[in-house]
């Protein structure tokens, strides 16, 4: 069998494993980045809405390729069709790009390997290497049809929703129904839409998560919906509901669908602890993702890029324990950690609420003079007049 | 379990929502292990019904 060796290897080349390759390879650790598919960042598997500001916080620099479009604002509308716009000058940090993740993805997997990561493509991982004391030390995959074995002092276990690496190195990234959201979405053409507004529709046409509208241009957009699983039914329920707004929504019944795309987000605050003797888990694999959004991006950039310097520093020492690891779970914490719990408390909140309340609060927020729009501030609006709805998590807010 | 290839858009989503582990999805075809208990999660979520327990 074919054996490679390494400091790192990294599974999966997302936006989390490629930024983990590219911060471990600018340590100067020699770093193996693996992708199971043919192509890095495709099929796609996301509605490719980012924010702006983290770009900077994590060293990538917006290029024209990837970005499809700059978002002037966001739109939120209540299935009575009470919507809220909110404009660029007040949106905040929560617009943004809407990306080409074909192309983006492609852009993060070769700033790894100009770093000096090594990647291979076609090469799933099947399952992890112990040594006779029970050590990680590897990954056996499966590369172009070959059995092969990848040694290294540390796994970054970047495998997205899967997660299966973690849990095969005994780390339990299982969820549960209400913390997993199972989408579809739909690239349609011959639309009328907003050209450079998200739009997110909330309440009972998409159970315990929402709909999404994305503008690709030239009447162009990604639609799709998130269902929470403890409301799904066994029938294809996320196809089921989003087909039936389609077809009621005026401005997508002509519609024509170019692409059909399936994809689950989990929506819980993350994993209670990330790392383990010679594994970190980033980006979704570790269950970093905003609860409300869904979005993971930017967390999944983030992680990556504290694996990264967490893993250089490890290396100096020759120390890849669970106790040489924590200060990467420190890190992303540190960062995310309560407003990761503040927004799973709201996604929990908010799927218990009926039409009738998502309505008037959509209605309330949309009088109110809140100032930059952001998540924070909107629960903060909610706090003052809806009390009930952030009870248990006011300290948060 | 049984797959409906007409239907399945190897999304990986029963993936990593199986309790077990149980299911690896090779490029376009899932894989389920004996570790698979029948717990019918995997049905339950997928986005376009493609999984069933068959006749």
């Amino acid at each position: 069998m074919r054996r490679y060796d390494c400091d790192i290897v990294v599974v999966g080349a997302g936006p989390g494993g490629s930024m983990a390759a590219r911060y471990c390879a600018e340590g100067g650790l020699k770093t193996i980045l693996l992708e199971k598919k043919a192509e890095i960042g495709a099929p796609l598997r996301c509605a490719e809405g980012v924010s702006k500001k983290w770009l900077e916080e994590v060293g990538i620099e917006p290029e024209p390729m990837w970005i499809r479009g700059d978002m002037k604002g966001a739109i939120i509308k209540s299935p009575q069709g009470t919507t809220f716009q909110l404009d660029e000058s007040k949106a905040g940090s929560e617009v943004g790009y809407v990306l080409e993740r074909h192309l983006f993805d492609k852009a993060l997997a070769r700033d790894a390997a100009e770093a000096g990561a090594q990647i291979m493509m076609r090469t799933g991982v099947t399952g992890v290497i112990r040594d006779g004391s029970g050590k990680l030390v590897g990954v056996k995959a499966r590369s172009m049809g070959e059995e092969v074995e990848i040694y290294a002092k540390c796994i970054v276990a970047a495998d997205g929703y899967e997660s299966q690496v973690g849990r095969w190195a005994g780390i339990d990234t299982t969820l549960k129904l209400n913390d997993v959201d199972s989408c579809i979405q739909y690239r349609m053409c011959n639309i009328d839409c907003a050209p450079d507004y998200c739009e997110f529709v909330i309440g009972s046409v998409a159970p315990g998560g929402y709909i999404w509208i994305f503008p690709k241009g030239d009447g162009v957009a990604n639609v799709g919906i998130g269902v929470m699983g403890r409301l799904c039914k066994g029938e294809g329920d996320a196809k089921r509901y989003l087909d039936k707004f389609i077809a009621e929504d005026p401005r997508l019944s002509k519609g024509q669908i170019l692409e059909i795309m399936g994809g689950f987000v989990s929506t819980c605050p993350g994993l209670d602890c990330a790392v383990d003797d010679n594994i970190v888990l980033v980006g979704d694999a570790a269950r970093i993702i905003d609860p409300i959004t869904g979005g993971g991006i930017c967390h999944a950039c983030r992680t990556g890029m504290y694996a990264g310097k967490v893993l250089t520093e490890c290396a100096k020492k020759g120390d890849f324990s669970k106790a040489a690891l924590m200060p990467y779970e420190k890190m992303w914490r540190d960062r995310m950690e309560d407003k990761l719990y503040r927004n799973w408390m709201a996604k929990e909140k908010l799927a218990s609420l009926d039409d009738e309340t998502i309505d008037e609060l959509i209605r309330m927020i949309k009088d109110s003079d809140i100032g930059e729009v952001n998540v924070y501030n909107l629960l903060k609006v909610v706090k003052e007049k809806f009390p009930q709805v952030v009870e248990g998590f006011e300290d948060l807010i | 379990m049984i797959v409906d290839y007409d239907k399945c858009l190897h999304c990986g989503g029963c993936v990593g929502s199986c309790p077990q582990n149980a299911i690896y999805l090779n490029d376009y075809i899932l894989e389920f292990g004996e570790e698979c208990n029948d717990c019918g999660r995997c049905i339950k979520l997928c986005p376009v019904s493609a999984l069933s327990r068959g006749a």
